[in-house]
């Protein structure tokens, strides 16, 4: 006793404690445990290390996995981090503390949570932003319900086929539980129009899987017509030069703000964002926080609309969500502070320039078609491949590259960040040519 | 703490910037029609401008390193740093990467896996839930699951005590299940009379955490589990209250069937503000095979947070997670016999890591929200307050096993501080906190005049 | 004390009525105003609705609680009280003035159900 860092009691500390609550021994306070539940014996867990062991633990298993220059999307992206936002988000009062419930000394975490709905507004052209979601196909989850609760009734929400498969996959599990029809569909505009639908919702890409950033041109007057909600699924990052959801007529944007400079660590912790008209702000689910004052007219920011929650609402609540994911909106909050309107456009502008360059390159190795010729892309395509595609990746993996992920509909994608220099690109370029395919 | 009142927004001049990026043309896309034409309105500021910021923003903020944070049903132990410095090793891994490339990852979940089986008695977990809610209905698909596979489409009901946790009924709705409650009994423990009937052919299971939300052991788990089972039911256990358990009792001997664990409370990973955290749900043999059917979150979970955990669970060895839980509960016991005879103690009981107090036992017109608010002025994160709805005065205070005693004790002498205060001169608490950078601040106003972002005067 | 006004009809969850015809005009009573605190929201349905005797309307909600709505008549909502979208303490400033509600019933003999002014008293206390 005494001896591990985290525990602070001296034996002479137990004794006092004990002494006041009035017990011989700990464990006199699990008599109310029948004890045929108390674990006896040892635990079969490793033996206390010490920090030095943990580290060379993880190190030893990091080392094992091989580091690859990342040409792949599909949700995930390799943008930069500024070193500004670790150091940040690092900062304790940040890190160790809770939800801010006692607001009086929760104003650091409020007003950056008041900063990122601002923010996300800016980049999807929406009124209202929540605190955050777990990540984006959750976000899209509860935009399907969301879709349902604002239209009373209606049960039937339709679903691109090209949204990325994570957010169809969540879309699908949700779906199956609260009893709403889910149907996919390539083509949206058709399924809605033929009018058969009870239609709550309709939710599409502003960038689909394919890397395609899509036309929605009167899309949202026909999803309006039939009663429903328009739900637009988007990359924040690619926000900063696509058409907004705004622009589009939509009713509500989610996505994933991983591509705001969050590392890829293996698929999380990201953040979901959430946004949408001022008509439906009373069902947005989630943490909301609002702006007020205190008694000295003082400007104060404290977590409102509550009532919609399930600390309060309990089964009638919008959501079951209670955590989110506010360190990782603070991340992206502070990315886009340090990136600003030019820093956006910029990023923008060299994902652009370079994955048009990749394209260019890898259709001129004969390898490869373009199914989507004319389509306009950001920093994401796909390909047709004219070679085996597993041994494709396999090249590409022995060789330190991780792209050409495959999709259900035999195509190829990669995608181009900032990252990735022109040396890469062509280094990836010479492989694939070189390559026995 | 000092009152700093700017926003981002209000810090930014045009032509300021942050970002460092090699040079590039303008952006000049193909094709027409699907670009952005509004203005992107985002702030415009220098490096330090954002550091200097973001700093005077974080010292209105109380944390665990800042001090002693009682928050009933949060768990708010000490983060270790050891577990921040290892999680970026593993930054650059895109999740879709292959696993032939990615054995350590596999390394950090097989351990995890079967780490935290041994710990909860379950058989497998799924890392996918990202947080305590998330682990709920993941869990309670996972049921529905499997009453479904056995063509009993007829289960659509849960039963959930009137002390539960909020997100239990939330998650059970979201779940499309049928919320019943049952009652507790004057002692706080779940009324087993009360449940009998409520049994059935239409029962999907019982949620329960044990111990419940006012710290006490639902001493005859085993009978309800026995009731629940026989009817065809399964047992949920809500692991936000696993910290007095952890080892010390494994839910899966008890008799549940799925359960999810916070990692954020229980395995110490920071909260982060509200997050991230990560909820994995362990399930009981029958149920292993459906565990790939509910993919509930984009990738493989937070790893970065399972990352964490792992090297809590490594740091505790065998030899400490016998403490842990053990440690919690004296720590809850020691401040509850220490200040029952100023506040109102509704059942008096053994506790496990958290317990309730009724208020002040003398309020002279001062509340829990006054005693909480007082609370901040010297140094002391406040309890949760009025939850369980129980009680119309609820404090709930949880130590957890990280603090010392001499915390403790600083805590208990400002607690008797503040009764004494109520007595004497109510209106110091009615006015706390004085010492917070901002008073209480108007939530009706801000409830029915919502301003949610910022706008340009 | 909270007011109980004669001549209206109340139902246990706390809902008043008063009959004009066959239309039902429906608020909360000053207890549960008062039980509420500070109303910061009121959750209307549409005009057109159908609403049927005991079950939800809509809600009223403060910082800290939310209360659901419930019909004591069945019948179609005929006018809703759009001045609370804006205005929601008009519930708290004077609860029988502020209407939420007004429903063409489809069975007034639901109304037999209700409790008069010195029935309510004794539980609005």
């Amino acid at each position: 006793m005494g001896t591990f860092a985290y525990f602070p009691h001296t034996e002479e500390d137990i004794k006092v404690m004990l002494e006041r609550v009035g017990v011989s021994s700990v464990d006199e306070l699990y008599a109310d445990v029948p004890q045929e539940f108390i674990h006896k014996g040892e635990y079969d867990l490793p033996s206390a290390m010490s920090e030095e062991e943990v580290r060379v633990w993880f190190e030893s298993l990091a080392a094992k996995n091989t580091r690859l220059k990342v040409f792949a999307g599909a949700g995930a992206y390799d943008h930069y981090t500024p070193s500004v936002i670790p150091y940040i988000t690092s900062r304790s009062e940040f890190l160790t503390a809770y939800t801010p419930y006692q607001c009086e000394i929760s104003q650091g975490t409020l007003r950056y949570i008041f900063e990122w709905q601002t923010m996300i507004c800016s980049l999807t052209g929406m009124d209202v932003a929540n605190a955050s979601m777990y990540d984006g196909p959750t976000a899209a989850a509860e935009a399907m319900r969301m879709c349902v609760a604002c239209t009373r009734k209606r049960n039937t929400v339709v679903a691109s086929s090209a949204l990325l498969p994570s957010v169809l996959a969540t879309l699908r599990t949700y779906a199956s539980y609260s009893g709403i029809n889910l149907v996919e569909t390539w083509d949206v505009a058709e399924a809605v129009a033929e009018g058969t639908l009870d239609l709550a919702g309709v939710i599409v890409p502003s960038i689909n899987r394919f890397g395609i950033v899509e036309s929605h041109m009167g899309l949202s007057s026909l999803v309006h017509e039939m009663g429903g909600l328009l739900v637009e699924y988007c990359d924040p990052s690619a926000l900063a030069v696509v058409k907004t959801p705004a622009e589009w007529g939509a009713d509500i944007a989610v996505g994933d703000g991983q591509s705001l400079g969050i590392p890829l660590c293996y698929g999380g912790p990201y953040v979901g964002f959430m946004a949408c008209r001022n008509e439906w702000m009373r069902k947005l689910p989630g943490r909301i926080v609002g702006q007020t004052s205190d008694a000295d007219g003082r400007r104060a920011f404290v977590l409102t609309l509550q009532a919609r929650e399930q600390h309060i609402r309990r089964e009638k609540a919008t959501s079951n969500i209670c955590s989110n994911e506010s360190l990782m909106a603070l991340w992206c909050t502070v990315y886009l502070s340090v990136m600003g309107p030019e820093g956006m456009r910029k990023l923008n502008a060299i994902c652009y320039e370079r994955s048009h360059y990749l394209q260019s390159q890898l259709l001129a190795t004969g390898k490869f078609t373009d199914p989507f010729e004319g389509r306009p892309f950001l920093k994401e395509f796909a390909l047709k491949p004219l070679c085996d595609v597993a041994r494709l990746q396999q090249v590409l993996l022995d060789n330190g590259f991780f792209g050409a992920l495959s999709t259900e509909e035999g195509y190829v994608t990669f995608c181009v960040t900032e990252r990735r220099t022109r040396e890469d690109i062509d280094a990836l370029v010479k492989v694939i040519k070189e390559a026995e395919l | 703490m000092k009152y700093y009142d700017k926003l981002i927004f209000e810090l930014s001049r045009p032509g300021r910037s942050a970002y460092s990026l090699p040079e590039a043309g303008d952006f000049k896309p193909a094709g027409s029609g699907v670009w952005r034409e509004t203005p992107l309105d985002l702030p415009e500021v220098s490096e330090s401008d954002v550091v200097r910021h973001y700093t005077n923003l974080s010292q209105m903020n109380f944390g665990v390193d800042t001090g002693f944070y009682p928050l009933g049903s949060c768990t708010m132990k000490y983060n270790p740093k050891i577990n921040e410095e290892v999680v970026s090793l593993f930054n650059g891994i895109h999740p879709l990467q292959p696993q032939s490339s990615t054995p350590g990852v596999k390394a950090v979940y097989d351990f995890m896996d079967k780490a935290l089986a041994e710990i909860t008695g379950m058989k497998h977990f799924t890392f996918l839930p990202c947080a305590g809610a998330h682990g709920e209905l993941t869990g309670l698909m996972l049921i529905r699951e499997y009453h479904r596979s056995r063509g009993d489409a007829a289960r659509t009901k849960i039963i959930v005590p009137d002390s539960a946790h909020g997100t239990n009924p939330a998650s059970a709705a979201v779940c499309g299940l049928d919320v019943v409650v049952v009652k507790s009994r004057p002692d706080g423990l779940v009324d087993v009379e009360d449940l009998k009937p409520l049994l059935g052919p239409d029962i999907a299971g019982i949620m329960l955490t044990n111990p419940n939300t006012l710290g006490l052991f639902e001493r005859d788990i085993k009978q309800i589990a026995a009731l629940v089972h026989e009817c065809g039911g399964l047992l949920y256990y809500d692991g936000a209250n696993m910290n007095p358990l952890l080892g010390v009792v494994r839910p899966g001997d008890m008799g549940f069937d799925v359960m999810h664990l916070n990692l954020h409370k229980t395995f110490s990973t920071p909260h982060g503000g509200g997050g991230p955290g990560s909820g994995p749900v362990g399930v009981a043999e029958r149920l292993v095979p459906f565990l790939d059917k509910v993919h509930v979150s984009g990738f493989h979970g937070n790893f970065g947070v399972i990352v964490r955990a792992c090297a809590y669970i490594l740091s505790l060895g065998r030899e400490n997670i016998k403490l842990a839980g053990r440690l919690s509960t004296l720590a809850a016991n020691y401040i509850k016999e220490s200040l029952k005879d100023c506040y109102k103690l509704p059942i008096e009981s053994v506790c496990k890591h958290e317990f309730v107090f009724d208020g002040l036992l003398e309020p002279n017109g001062a509340t829990t929200l006054d005693v909480a608010k007082r609370l901040l002025d010297y140094g002391f994160h406040a309890p949760t307050i009025y939850f369980p709805l129980l009680f119309h005065q609820a404090l709930m205070i949880e130590p957890t096993e990280t603090e010392s005693l001499q915390t403790l004790d600083a805590f208990i002498e400002v607690m008797r501080t503040i009764a004494r205060e109520a007595a004497e001169d109510p209106e110091i608490l009615k006015g706390a906190p004085h010492n917070a950078p901002i008073g209480r601040p108007d939530e009706t106003l801000a409830a029915r005049q919502p301003v949610l972002k910022y706008s340009k005067q | 004390m909270s007011k109980v006004i004669e001549g209206l009809l109340y139902s246990e969850s706390h809902e008043w009525v008063k009959v004009e015809g066959d239309l039902a005009i429906i608020g909360v009573s000053d207890f549960a105003q008062a039980e509420m605190g500070d109303i910061t929201y009121v959750d209307l349905p549409s005009e057109g609705d159908e609403v049927a005797a005991g079950e939800e309307f809509g809600a009223l909600e403060s910082v800290k609680a939310s209360s659901e709505l419930y019909s004591p008549v069945s019948g179609t909502v005929e006018a809703v009280n759009e001045e609370l979208e804006s205005a929601p303490e008009k519930v708290n400033e004077d609860a029988y003035g502020a209407w939420i509600i007004k429903v063409r019933m489809s069975d007034p003999s639901e109304l037999e159900a209700l409790m008069d002014a010195a029935a309510y008293a004794k539980i609005a206390e």
